[in-house]
Parts: C-alpha cells; sequence; structure tokens
C-alpha cells in the first residue's frame, strides 16, 4: 500500500470524530436555517398558485424535500453500514445508527404530506399504488433497522445485524426511484429529480431547490448532533471522553 | 483472502443478492403491479373481464355529460389509441379535467361500458402559473395541450 491512509484511518478515531463533528455542526446549521426560512418566504409568498392545484401545490416545499431526503438518508445510512462491515470502523456503525431516525422521520412527514395533498387532488388519502407502497416499505425499513438495533444487547452483534439488513434494503431504493416509469402510477413522474429540463417556471423552482439544499444541511447538522451523542454513548468508559467533556 | 477481502465479497454478495431476488420478484409481480390498465391494454384482453380493476388513460375533451339534477355522468377515457366509456354517479376530485389524467376503479361491463365506483384524478409533473397557462391555452386554440403517454410524460418527443 503505497497511498497514504492516514486521513481515511484518522475517521476510525472516535475522539477524531467526536471533535471534528462538533466543529462541523454549526457550518452545516446555521446554512439550513437560512435557507429554509429564504425557501419558506419564496415558497409560500413570492410563487405563484398552480394553474390546476391552486394554492395547494405548495405543500410540495415539504413534500418533496422529504421524501428525496428519505431516499438519500437510507443511501447514506447503507454505505456507511457497508463501510463499518467491511473496515470494522464502529465510528461508521454508529454513523449509520444516528442516520435511522432522521430518515425515519422524514419517511413519516413525506408519507403524512402526499396524504394531505392526495385527498383534494387524486380524490383519496391513500391508494396501493407502487410508489406509496414502496415509500410505506422504506418507513418499515428503517423501523425494522432501529427495532433490530435496540433488540440485541451486545453491540458488535447489533451493529453486524442492523448494517446487514440497512444493505439487503438498499434493492428498495431505485424501485421507489423508477417505480412511476416502470409501472402504471397515479403518482406524477419527477418534476425536478431528472436528467431533462425541470417541469416547474423558475420563480416555483428556486424556492424548491433552496428547500432541497436547506433540508439536505439540516440533516448534515441534526446528523452529526446525534454522531456525538451515539459516540458518547458508545465510549462513556473511555478516558478521552472525561478529557472532552471537561 | 485477506478477512477485509471476505468482508468486501460478502458486502458485495448481499447487494448482488437482493438486486437479483428484487428483479425477479419484479418481473414475477409485474401484472400485478400495475395500478391501472390503459385503454389499449383492456382493448387487448389483457384486463380481467370478471373482476374489478383500475382504468386509466386521459379525459377526452368534450366527452364528459352530466346528468343535470344527479350525480351521474360519463366521460370517455383515452390513451389517444383506443377509448372507453366510463360512467360514474358520485363526487369527483378536484382535479378532474378533460384532458387531464384520470384513473377510474370499477367492472367492465358486456357492452363495453366501464362502471366506475371511485374517480381518482391523477396529476402529472407539470406546474406552472394561471397566466402561462392561460397563454400556453390561448396558443393552441383554447386547450392545454397533452402528452400522449399519460403513464410518464417524456419531454420533447
Amino acid at each position: 500500500m503505497g497511498t497514504n491512509w492516514a486521513w481515511f484511518h484518522r475517521f476510525g478515531s472516535p475522539p477524531h470524530v467526536y471533535r471534528l463533528a462538533g466543529l462541523l455542526t454549526p457550518w452545516f446549521a446555521w446554512p439550513a436555517a437560512l435557507s429554509i426560512l429564504a425557501a419558506l418566504y419564496g415558497g409560500l409568498v413570492l410563487a405563484p398558485p398552480d394553474y390546476q392545484q391552486g394554492e395547494g401545490f405548495r405543500i410540495i416545499y415539504v413534500h418533496a424535500p422529504s421524501a428525496w431526503l428519505s431516499v438519500m438518508i437510507y443511501a447514506v445510512m447503507a454505505t456507511a453500514a457497508g463501510v463499518g462491515l467491511i473496515w470494522r470502523m464502529k465510528v461508521a456503525h454508529a454513523a449509520a445508527a444516528s442516520c435511522a431516525g432522521i430518515g425515519a422521520w422524514f419517511t413519516v412527514v413525506s408519507l403524512v404530506t402526499g396524504m394531505l395533498w392526495g385527498k383534494p387532488m387524486w380524490g383519496t388519502y391513500w391508494v396501493w399504488d407502487p410508489r406509496l407502497t414502496a415509500q410505506l416499505v422504506l418507513l418499515f425499513l428503517y423501523l425494522g433497522y432501529i427495532g433490530l438495533r435496540s433488540g440485541i444487547d451486545d453491540l458488535g452483534r447489533a451493529d453486524r445485524a442492523s448494517a446487514v439488513l440497512a444493505l439487503v434494503g438498499v434493492v428498495n431504493i431505485p424501485i421507489i426511484r423508477y417505480s412511476v416509469e416502470w409501472w402504471n402510477s397515479i403518482h406524477q413522474a419527477p418534476s425536478v429529480m431528472k436528467m431533462a429540463k425541470p417541469s416547474m417556471p423558475m420563480e416555483m423552482l428556486v424556492p424548491l431547490l433552496l428547500m432541497f439544499l436547506g433540508f439536505t444541511l439540516y440533516f448534515a447538522a441534526v446528523m452529526l448532533v446525534r454522531l456525538r451523542a451515539e459516540i458518547l454513548r458508545r465510549e462513556r468508559s473511555a478516558s478521552w471522553i472525561r478529557e472532552a467533556l471537561r | 483472502m485477506t478477512p477485509r477481502q471476505r468482508r468486501v465479497a460478502l458486502v458485495v454478495g448481499i447487494l448482488a443478492g437482493v438486486s437479483v431476488a428484487g428483479l425477479l420478484a419484479l418481473s414475477a409481480f409485474r401484472e400485478n403491479v400495475m395500478f391501472f390498465f390503459d385503454p389499449s391494454q383492456v382493448a387487448a384482453g389483457d384486463a380481467p373481464i370478471d373482476k374489478r380493476f383500475r382504468l386509466g388513460g386521459m379525459v377526452r375533451p368534450g366527452t364528459v355529460e352530466r346528468e343535470a339534477g344527479s350525480l351521474d355522468m360519463s366521460f370517455v377515457v383515452t390513451d389517444f389509441e383506443r377509448d372507453v366509456k366510463v360512467v360514474y354517479t358520485g363526487v369527483l376530485p378536484d382535479l378532474f379535467r378533460e384532458n387531464q389524467g384520470v384513473v377510474a376503479h370499477g367492472r367492465l361491463g358486456d357492452d363495453g361500458i366501464f362502471v366506475a365506483d371511485e374517480i381518482l384524478a391523477k396529476h402529472d409533473e407539470n406546474y406552472m402559473p394561471p397566466e402561462v397557462a392561460k397563454a400556453i391555452k390561448s396558443k393552441h386554440g383554447g386547450v392545454m395541450p397533452v402528452d400522449p403517454d399519460p403513464r410518464k410524460a417524456k419531454p420533447e418527443t
């Protein structure tokens, strides 16, 4: 191994990651707050109503970013779990564990806002449509991951078992994304998350993109806080903790 | 193999295994996962005759007829190749319009008329302010130009 992997191995060190996460948190939290506030103003005040849905379309500013995060967080969680399995890196397992709760909540938000929108627009809260069902399966994957972790007392075993579950669940991610293209679905095709030009004018699109950015930064900030808590919990008997908390 | 390479193989194996299993399961369920059938599939006999199923497509402009003083109505669902007439009694969702996607749940009669007991509107992925929509409509003689495939709007095809 000629290349220098020291930077990577430093991420295996809990004190280093604990300090780094603490330093980085405000750099994500403040931009998150600012962009979400700006996006709220742009989306709820500046953007015009939709020609079909009227004012009701504005729920997209919460629904679409939540749905994006629910999937993105799963990808982060599964990647961290895979790194933890391969390199036996406890900090990576801790990172995966700190993602699960946030991802589960964003999945709930995307489902609830979708239902509230679906009732007036489609005429129903819920149908067993491929997209809706796949998103519900995602929620169960998150809950299964959390449940599996809390059901195993031995930390190392809990890490490995839940990491395998997280990797198995990866198969659901492309199903969610492409469900509206592979099958007849009541859910519309993506308006923004596609290769082609977004199907939305600028004054609606800019607040939405800002909201995507804000939600993603928010996730990063909350995840770092939870990662620090998770590291503290795991390393509670280590001597560096007493140094760090003094 | 070093222990780490074995673990890499394990992770790759899990991902490959569930992908193959997922693909097999999805291709086996292909028909059951379909949320609705379009008029061409109905004409080809793909839709179940004696069971309830969902019919999806666009509401053909000028075919919506309402019975005065009741909730009875009828319209034609089209995929721009085949048409199916639908009769329905009840309240319609907000987005039910001519030239918009619709999903009707019900039964196909022997006379080829679809008797629906539930109508869902299907939104497309296009968002625009009312003025823009008005401008586009006036350019196209008062109607919104639609994508010929109601399932997935592909741009510039």
